[in-house]
């Protein structure tokens, strides 16, 4: 197929698979459904993977021109397949979607452990498959669509679509107070939502008021005038929706209550993806749509701030967890402050950094959420005081375990270290002080993760599961393998992904620092005429 | 205009839905007469018939846009709009309504005759330009919709839903016809469209003080009318009273059709007094969506979770009504829609799933759903998620057009209070979907029995209507932003 891949149509059909999915999962029986996933899942990755190497960190791309009242000529963006299909074209509302660096890493990532979830839910699952297959497909579509879409409504519609199979797959198939999880999960993102919706709305207005041209498309709205009350208004109604999904404390409440009560695949995917669309969102939109509110003293003290009380405070609760999940949720509440410190300590290293780390967060944590998982068909709990002895009775996933605790932790050559690493250093420039703060999570997080591998591995095991449990299996280490050579990659040939990430921080640094020079120089043109 | 007292084909073409709904009405009640109890299935299909007829009609007759009897109608794109929905609505509530009325033994005309008696009472409302017909339409749909609320006569949960809604709504109805008579008053006219010229013309010299007591009779009537608050009170009883085919049909078709007139009143007349509206009507859909977001948060039973979850819907249209834009009417012309396919398809849910005598209609008996009846857990899901406002179902986009249009008119607290309300309304909204996704069914319930084929079209039109109008608005919405303009 002449240039599928340089045409909008590998996206859509990255898209459409998984609803085409996510139906066919319902034409076979009860027990084949997940055989259909991992077809399709396999499917999507192989389509997906070439993208690494078509779409190039500095393409550009032709939108093109639109007929009709709102007019406007082709135009070009710094995109790679990128289009513009209309779908409400008098709101000017489009099908836009496109991939820039940032884009392409997070929708591999996604694409990349859908599989994995498969696998993973493989023996899991055993009520209700095929609703839970289709799910999980469908909730992949809206995952790849937060990150694909160029339209804010679009970008929208696919942020609320995904909320309805998570909550699904949280309440059905989750542990014992998967209700409560579900509904706060729910609720929490909804709300944040529906604020970001009020702000897309004043945004677009006032850009049409500005500019006479009525456009939901991500470009149109990047320079908007705005006066610096404006700016913050909206501002802080997009960074608290992306907030509460990063989650930044003090919005982290409903992640814990989720991973804890989520079946292992929901908490993969919402470790490994669900969490990067708020730092996504905040690095997309909010900081470059509002470059004088993100670059003001205030907001900057305040989430550089909230950042490292993160870093801190998740270290510190997961510390004292008496459940495994809910202590592998914290450490994702404190590594992805370390993303916000990123974020905001505004150096092109740091955002890097930032970026760098949701990604490597996004395989050691879904890892450690796997051998949980499979520690727990084993086991049957998740309570730390009630493992002990596992080095003897599961060698081979325990190796695993430390393998995936040691990259939690940050050690060097294994994945988050690249992260935490560049976070540090650019923070370190620009916030020294925060950045000193941030660096005693390193410690804390040491503390954490060996003192769960110390619980969990020796001591006494109780006798009646000594002999009853097996190691891991075939289809577990293809579930795990991968994910420890991706990450083993990733600390040691950083360079190889580097590139489109570091395209993309520079790109929107330029956005966010440039602007309020340029305004101020307009405002002392006016102060001297 | 000369007056004259024999209709021309013209005028009897623009009021054709109205007489033939009436002429079909009548001959129900003659038919049912003459029929044998077992055959009156017949009666349901011919009442279904005449709805369609007057859908295709209204749309003959608005080829021919214009008014009829001295102008005490009018047909444009405003009142076409209305007159369809109410019409496409009373479709669907007879579909849902055949084998409820089996299922309870009720079966007869009287009840098709009713529904298509008030139906016509709401296409009037729709079309009417002047204030007098105003109150025959809403006398002639309130009055058979009184009736309805306490249709099966030996239920008492029946007999309270009929007394309430009759007595406040007469009490309404009384502070409308007094806010008709002030109006009269103060003006010497009771045509829409000369009360709006007498107001925007200053040497006319009329009593600003006497209008603005006029119009808060007529807001008292309306509010109570679209169950906004304070007015709002009725609702919950008499939905929770009233079989639920009619609860459906009441919070659908009187309402829109309340709604039609609310606007033709307020862009037609009271645009010149806009200042003064405004902070009334603010607080009022403020106060209506809240009230009627946290008092559902509270119910256990389905159909008063659905009325209070209404009244909260009426205040997002009334958002809508602050706006007093074309966007805002036309926002309001499109919610009303999706309102209508989604709120009709939840209570036809409820409708099937409440069995005989309705004696399940709490939230504990649609526990385990899913398990029961994948296929109706499945559909209550869908008109709940759209009632809730996620995207691709007709309801979100009723949202984002109103809310849109709210803050096109610099109306951004109570855009932002809305939508923030509807995050409020997913708790209880969730909440039917928990029990029926992420409960275990509790013992003792009985099998479902098959949907009934009415049941059934109506679902499927219903969801198919609400994922159509998520995905392609326009279809809808660019008709609604052509007629609204015509309201000026």
């Amino acid at each position: 197929m002449d240039g599928f891949y340089t045409s909008h149509w590998i996206v859509t059909t990255l898209l459409a698979l998984p609803v085409l999915g996510s139906a066919l999962v319902f034409l076979v029986p009860e027990t084949r459904a997940r055989v259909v996933a991992l077809i399709v899942s396999l499917l999507e990755l192989g389509l997906a993977i070439p993208l690494f190497w078509t779409v190039s960190p500095t393409a550009t791309c032709r939108v093109p021109g639109i007929l009709g009242p709102l007019a406007w000529g082709p135009k070009v963006v710094p995109l790679a397949n990128c289009t513009a299909i209309p779908w409400l074209p008098d709101w000017g509302i489009f099908y836009r979607v496109g991939l820039d660096g940032l884009s392409l890493v997070l929708v591999l990532l996604a694409v990349g452990l859908l599989p994995l979830m498969v696998l993973g839910s493989w023996t899991y699952i055993q009520r209700r498959q095929r609703t839970f297959y289709a799910m999980l497909l469908l909730l992949t579509t809206g995952v790849i669509g937060v990150f694909v879409a160029f339209d804010l409504f679009l970008f929208y519609v696919f942020w609320e679509m995904m909320l309805i199979p998570m909550y699904f797959l949280i309440g059905i198939w989750g542990g014992e107070r998967r209700i409560y999880a579900a509904v706060k999960f729910f609720l929490y993102t909804t709300f944040g939502s529906l604020l970001m919706l009020v702000a897309i709305l004043v945004l677009v207005h006032r850009t049409w008021r500005a500019t006479g041209v009525l456009s939901f498309h991500y470009f149109d709205l990047l320079h908007t005038p705005l006066t610096l009350e404006q700016q913050l208004w909206l501002f802080a109604a997009f960074a608290l929706a992306f907030a509460i999904k990063v989650p930044i404390v003090p919005f982290h409440t409903w992640l814990p209550a989720a991973h804890w009560q989520a079946p292992t695949a929901g908490s993969v995917v919402l470790a490994g993806v669900l969490l990067k669309m708020g730092v996504y969102g905040l690095l997309r939109f909010a900081l470059p749509y509002f470059p004088d509110a993100a670059t003001h003293p205030v907001v900057v003290m305040v989430l550089l701030g909230l950042g490292v009380v993160g870093v801190i405070y998740g270290a510190w609760v997961a510390a004292v967890q008496e459940d495994a999940k809910r202590l592998v949720a914290y450490t994702s509440v404190a590594h992805l402050g370390y993303a916000v410190v990123g974020l905001f300590a505004l150096t092109t290293e740091s955002v890097q950094g930032a970026v760098v780390l949701m990604l490597a967060h996004g395989l050691s944590t879904p890892m450690l959420f796997f051998l949980l998982g499979m520690l727990y068909e084993r086991r049957h709990t998740y309570r730390i005081a009630d493992y002990g002895g596992l080095a003897t009775s599961l060698p081979l996933w325990s190796t695993a375990l430390v393998v995936a605790a040691l990259a939690s932790v940050g050690l060097p050559m294994l994945n988050n270290f690249v992260g935490e690493f560049l976070v540090l250093l650019g923070a370190a420039q620009a916030r020294f002080l925060y950045a000193v703060l941030a660096g005693t999570g390193v410690i804390l997080s040491a503390v954490y993760m060996l003192w769960l591998v110390q619980r969990a591995f020796y001591g006494p095991a109780p006798d009646a599961v000594r002999h009853h449990v097996t190691d891991m299996n075939g289809r577990e280490w293809a579930l795990v393998m991968p994910l420890i050579v991706m990450m083993v990659w990733m600390g040691v040939g950083p360079q190889s992904f580097l590139p489109p990430i570091s395209q993309q921080s520079r790109q929107t640094l330029e956005i966010v620092l440039e602007k309020p020079a340029a305004q101020k120089s307009a405002q002392e043109v006016a102060h001297a005429r | 205009m000369p007056v004259s007292f024999v209709p021309s084909p013209q005028e009897l073409l623009r009021f054709s839905p109205e007489i033939l709904l009436t002429l079909t009405a009548t001959a129900l009640m003659l038919a049912e007469a003459l029929m044998r109890p077992g055959s009156r299935t017949r009666l349901a299909a011919l009442a279904f018939i005449a709805l369609a007829a007057a859908i295709g009609l209204s749309a003959v007759a608005a080829s021919d846009p214009g008014p009829a009897f001295s102008s005490l109608l009018v047909v444009d794109g405003f009142s076409t709009f209305f007159r369809v929905l109410v019409c496409a609505a009373g479709m669907l509530v007879v579909l849902i309504s055949s084998n409820y009325l089996k299922r309870e033994g009720h079966d007869s005309g009287e009840y098709y005759a009713l529904v298509l008696f008030s139906i016509a009472g709401q296409c009037l409302m729709a079309s009417a330009n002047e204030l007098i017909m105003l109150f025959i339409g809403l006398e002639c749909s309130s009055i058979a919709t009184y009736v309805l609320a306490g249709y099966l006569r030996d239920d008492r949960r029946n007999n309270e839903a009929a007394l309430k809604y009759f007595l406040l709504g007469s009490f309404a109805a009384a502070f409308f016809l007094y806010g008709i008579a002030w109006l009269w008053g103060a003006a010497g006219t009771t045509y829409l469209s000369e009360i709006r010229r007498l107001l925007l013309d200053p040497q006319s010299g009329v009593n600003a003080t006497v209008v603005s007591a006029a119009a808060a009779l007529l807001l008292v009537g309306l509010a109570f009318k679209v169950s906004a608050a304070p007015f709002q009170m009725w609702a919950p009883d008499v939905y929770q009273g009233a079989p639920a085919p009619v609860a459906a049909f009441l919070s659908v078709g009187p309402k829109a059709a309340a709604f039609a007139m609310f606007l033709r009143i307020l862009m037609t007349v009271f645009v010149p007094f806009r200042d003064k509206w405004e902070p009334v009507l603010w607080a009022v859909a403020l106060a209506t969506m809240i009230i009627g977001n946290f008092a559902a948060l509270w119910q256990t039973n389905v159909k008063r979770l659905l009325a209070y979850s209404s009244v909260a819907h009426a205040g997002y249209v009334t958002v809508a009504l602050t706006a007093m834009s074309d966007a805002g009417a036309a926002a309001a012309m499109f919610y009303l829609a999706a309102y209508a396919l989604m709120n009709i398809g939840a209570f036809a849910v409820v409708t099937h799933v409440a069995g005989q005598g309705e004696r399940h209609v709490e939230l504990a008996d649609l526990a385990g759903l899913s398990r029961r009846s994948p296929a109706m857990a499945a559909v209550l899901s869908i008109f709940l998620l759209s009632l809730t406002g996620v995207p691709l179902t007709a309801g979100f986009f009723g949202k984002f057009y109103i809310f849109k249009a709210a803050l096109d008119s610099n109306l951004v607290w109570l855009a932002v209070l809305g939508l923030l309300n509807s995050a409020v309304a997913a708790y209880y909204y969730l909440r039917i979907i928990v029990v029926m996704y992420m409960q275990e069914p509790s013992q003792g319930l009985p099998e479902l029995p098959a949907a009934a084929p009415g049941v059934r079209w109506a679902l499927a039109a219903s969801v198919a209507g609400t994922f159509v109008l998520g995905v392609a608005p326009s279809l809808v919405l660019d008709y609604a932003m052509a007629s609204a303009p015509l309201l000026r």
